[in-house]
């Protein structure tokens, strides 16, 4: 066992120990920061799939967060009013069933990432960027304006969505549901990069025109990549909203996809477990930092500027004292 | 609608246009020769609204305030990129956005620590205010005409820099070729030092003329960031013409579709959900338009590289 | 984020009476924006309300501070921690609807008692109401049902309104129509967060209004004013408190004189408990109250009046106490209407100009005992 896989397993062994020990310790909202660090490291893994393997770097993530989150707000109302979600041509109920809401948010967020994805992925490098900044923006102000759900108050849901055979409303066994999502995500992540397809993917980002040779597409290998990131993310986005209750359009903000991006950074770029050390530590960052000073984004942003500067292995890479294959 | 309304719509919208050009053309400069993409060209835009809004409460002096703009945020563009930005050159641009994003934060708390949490005041000078009337008895603020007036000039001057100078010359070869003009001995680390302030100076500028007619306030910059790289995007990334005509592209576009599109949705919907409904289909206009564009001609109007 | 500001009048005082008054000790906790775009509000809104705990030498009063960046999640969070760690009974300090609507019915469903410092959407006034929730600011409907009445008593017959397209723009301009009922020149809803009023200014001139309503909060309502003040357009503008308010006014300037605005307070409003307010906040924090700082000092206040007739721990009697609102309020007679928003006067205000500084004098009262039309809705 290498060094580096050391040290992952006593991440995931830590993010599960301290709710189980807040849990024993009855500080419920211990449990509630760590549920919140597996489903933003969750977003991280979906963002990692497009970044960190296809070296795409989209700042439009948040699009794909809110939509799942979305999807989450809009099905929980419905059910939530005992008002069906559309009669015509058929019948749409809404939901509390939480499997239910996580199947549309992937659909939902894949089909928005098939969208822009099949715009952006025309362009490359920093074209890309933008572009799906700029989307991700237009989808921001398309729900702060559209009055059906809420706009900018966004949508309240009052009890936590239903998973058979759990109470959610427990913190702990929501936080299980969260962080066993999450090892399901590593594990595709991990699946994925050893693949024919990852091993083409990664090909395509270092080589596109021997990918071609060879007779595969870079732009579908690429476009197949940023669908099942967004997909990913997006799942994360319905739980998120299901943690908070709540979905406002702060969920499409470009802060958001900034945020997302800041985890694997922070994490280590181009590892498999990079946004969960990443969301760990921002979590904490904002808990303790945020406690010390009301200026806390200048040493948030001076922290992150050293890491990109000087760690760019970031906290994995610091401890595991190797340096990771990425270009 | 009058054809008056109309015109003064269409004159809203190059004077919108000709201030985005002003953010774009430091973009594209900077993303043309270095190569770096710059999130943090907002915060150097709210750093040129915050000195002029400071030196003119001084001073009582709005051309002061103008030279303080464009000194303060050359100056930190200068700093930036001394201290920060030139590390990133050889960096992929995953960590040229990282580090401009940190330098977001940086600047929007340390701007908020200094000069505190309500917007600043910044008012248009007597001398510009009011509005005047144009040739077919369009009333017109003069301020505004004044912008439009001084970011033509901007973009003549800018042409002329770059076909006709010294510096110009350098920044094209820059554009083509980064190792080549370092081995023809152009001491290429202050080219960039001078290209990159050059482009801070043009935002600051920008963001001073804003702040007279709108608040001077922490984030200012960022909104009208996210407009300045759609508008590259149209125009195409290094090209200062694609940034002009972007810019104006998408000034126009905005303007004319928040005015037409209700007016368009009240032909067949009641007039409050029209409105509401119309400028929200407003709202995302542009970036329809920047996606019309990339289905077209994904490398921009007039981008050629990248 | 986590700023906190343990505060407990009297330390000293507490120890020597410490037995008697535990089990009257109230834990407040105040989720307010201190950072980020709109923290002036929430600085004020906290100052006010610390402010009225200090005067009151309260020494069974907790209070605990963290600022929610304006963001709902983080909100969210906040309320979580108080509510699950920190064992708070009443929350408070929210200065945005959006972010009400994320953290007021789950803390309400918890048992919890909610204050509202500002924000009051209709939502949490009609169908949401919850006896655990009181609002202490206004519903967010008066102040621009007070615009419309003062529009429709001047005489105008035809004004231009404008707002941003979100619920609160929305919510405006349906409450502006509520009370003027007559014809308007336009109708026209902005982006949230734009800056440049060209369009819409050059849409006024083109159309025959003979007045302006505008609810534009925060930098926005900067813009449009210092735009119009340009645009050669003279016609009067009417508006709610907050784009006219003391923090905000002397970054508008010029441009704001004479504007007629609508508002529940004023520091010119003549009773005893208003003075001492005005001179103590001056004193202690070295500027001119706002808005803002007036309801956070009534919240204080009002929790404070419950506190002296019932212990928190009779849900029951705590919120009688709470409901019967037995407090000197700033803004002179003060009573909840069944569904726990204010009964009031909300008056015209004129930006004026005291010395070197902006302010604002009351020129005549809008709307009389008003209360709001949610109360019908409302079932509790």
């Amino acid at each position: 066992m290498s060094r580096e896989n050391l040290i992952n397993a006593a991440l995931l062994l830590g993010l599960a120990m301290v709710p189980l020990y807040a849990w024993a310790m009855d500080e419920p909202f211990t449990i509630t920061l760590a549920t919140r660090v597996a489903i933003l490291a969750l977003a991280g893994v979906g963002l990692n799939i497009a970044l960190g393997l296809g070296g795409l770097v989209s700042l439009g993530h948040a699009a794909f967060f809110g939509v799942g989150g979305y999807a989450m707000g809009i099905l929980a109302s419905h059910a939530q009013s005992y008002t069906p979600l559309m009669e015509v041509p058929f019948l749409i109920e809404g939901t509390k069933s939480m499997p239910v809401i996580w199947i549309t948010a992937l659909a939902a967020s894949a089909l928005a990432a098939l969208l822009i994805g099949v715009l952006s992925l025309r362009t490359s490098g920093v074209y890309f960027i933008m572009i799906t900044l700029a989307f991700g923006q237009m989808f921001y102000f398309f729900a702060i304006s559209w009055p059906a759900y809420g706009g900018e108050d966004g949508l309240s849901i009052y009890i936590r969505n239903d998973f058979p055979g759990l109470n959610t409303l427990d913190p702990i066994q929501f936080f299980g549901i969260c962080f066993g999502l999450l090892l399901l995500a590593l594990w595709l992540n991990a699946r994925l990069a050893r693949s024919p397809f990852g091993l083409a993917l990664n090909a395509a980002r270092q080589n596109a025109q021997r990918v071609e040779t060879v007779g595969l597409s870079p732009f579908r290998l690429r476009l197949a990549a940023f669908v099942i990131s967004g997909a990913i993310t997006g799942l994360a986005g319905a739980l998120f909203a299901d943690l908070n209750r709540f979905v406002s359009p702060t969920m499409f903000s470009w802060q958001m996809s900034g945020e997302i991006m800041v985890f694997i950074i922070l994490g280590g770029v181009g590892r498999l477990y990079g946004p969960v050390a990443g969301a760990a530590l921002f979590i904490t960052l904002e808990h303790f930092l945020g406690g010390l000073s009301e200026f806390w984004h200048i040493y948030l942003g001076a922290l992150l500027l050293g890491v990109v500067l000087f760690a760019r292995g970031g906290v994995i890479g610091l401890l595991a004292g190797r340096k990771v294959a990425h270009d | 609608m009058t054809a008056i309304l109309f015109i003064e719509q269409v004159l809203n919208g190059l004077q919108f246009g000709v201030m985005l050009f002003l953010m774009a053309a430091g973009l594209t400069l900077v993303f043309g020769v270095m190569g770096l993409i710059n999130l943090a060209h907002g915060s150097l835009y709210m750093v040129g609204a915050f000195a002029a809004a400071a030196v003119a409460g001084a001073t009582g002096s709005f051309l002061l305030a103008l030279a303080a703009a464009l000194a303060a945020s050359a100056a930190a563009g200068a700093l930036v990129e001394l201290l920060v930005i030139r590390r990133l050159y050889d960096r992929d641009h995953l960590d040229q956005v990282l580090a401009t994003f940190a330098l977001i934060l940086i600047f929007s708390e340390g701007t908020r620590w200094v000069f505190g949490s309500f917007p600043l005041f910044l008012d248009i000078p007597d001398y510009l205010s009011g509005p005047v009337t144009l040739p077919g008895g369009i009333e017109y603020p003069l301020y505004r005409l004044t912008i439009i007036l001084t970011g033509l000039i901007i973009a003549a001057g800018l042409f002329w820099l770059i076909s006709r100078t010294r510096l110009g010359v350098r920044i094209r070869a820059g554009e083509s070729d980064r190792q080549m003009i370092a081995a023809l001995g152009v001491d290429i680390s202050k080219l960039y030092t001078v290209v990159f302030a050059l482009g801070a100076a043009l935002a600051g500028l920008a963001g001073a003329m804003v702040g007279a007619i709108q608040s001077v306030q922490v984030g200012m910059g960022e909104p009208v960031l996210i407009l300045a790289f759609v508008v590259i995007v149209i125009g195409g990334i290094g090209s200062i013409k694609g940034a002009l005509i972007g810019a104006i592209l998408v000034g126009l576009t905005d303007t004319l579709g928040g005015l037409l599109l209700p007016e368009l949705f009240k032909l067949f919907m009641e007039a409050s959900a029209a409105s509401t409904t119309g400028s929200a289909l407003a709202s995302m206009l542009i970036y329809i338009l920047m996606a019309c564009v990339l289905i077209w001609k994904p490398q921009g109007l007039f981008g050629g590289q990248a | 984020m986590k700023m906190k500001t343990l505060f407990a009048a009297g330390c000293a005082a507490m120890l020597a009476t410490a037995g008697l008054a535990d089990d009257h000790k109230v834990k407040v906790g105040m989720i307010t924006t201190l950072s980020g775009g709109g923290a002036g509000l929430g600085i004020d809104s906290r100052d006010g309300f610390l402010l009225a705990a200090k005067l009151a030498g309260a020494d069974n009063l907790e209070i605990i501070v963290e600022d929610d960046q304006r963001k709902p999640d983080i909100a969210v969070q906040l309320a979580d921690e108080m509510i699950q760690s920190e064992k708070v009974d009443v929350l408070t300090g929210i200065v945005w609807s959006n972010l009400a609507m994320a953290v007021v019915p789950a803390a309400t469903a918890q048992g919890k008692f909610y204050l509202s410092t500002n924000a009051a959407p209709s939502m949490l006034a009609g169908k949401g109401c919850n006896p655990n929730y009181f609002s202490v600011s206004y519903q967010n409907d008066n102040l621009h049902e007070a615009a419309g009445a003062y529009v429709k008593n001047e005489g105008y017959s035809k004004p231009f309104i404008l707002a941003p397209n979100y619920p609160a723009g929305q919510d405006s301009l349906t409450g502006f129509k509520r009370l003027y009922g007559g014809e308007l020149a336009g109708e026209v809803y902005t982006k949230l967060g734009q800056t440049d009023y060209a369009a819409e200014l050059a849409q006024i001139r083109a159309s025959d209004a003979d007045s302006i309503f505008f609810f534009l909060p925060g930098g926005m309502g900067i813009s449009f004013l210092k735009q119009y003040a340009d645009s050669g357009l003279d016609l009067p503008v009417v508006g709610p408190a907050f784009s006219f308010d003391q923090g905000i006014l002397q970054a508008v300037g010029d441009a704001a004189m004479g504007v007629k605005n609508t508002s529940q307070w004023n520091k010119d409003i003549d009773n005893t408990a208003n003075a001492t307010f005005v001179k103590e906040f001056q004193a202690e924090y070295g500027r001119l109250p706002s808005l803002y700082a007036a309801q956070g000092y009534d919240t204080a206040n009002l929790l404070l009046s419950a506190m002296d007739k019932a212990d928190v721990s009779d849900a029951d009697a705590f919120r009688a106490a709470l409901k019967e609102a037995d407090f000197d309020s700033v803004r002179g007679d003060f009573a909840f209407a069944a569904n726990n928003h204010p009964v009031q006067d909300i008056y015209v205000r004129e930006v004026i100009k005291e010395g070197e500084v902006f302010t604002n004098k009351i020129i005549g009262t809008a709307l009389e005992d008003h209360a709001n039309v949610y109360v019908d809705e409302c079932e509790m």
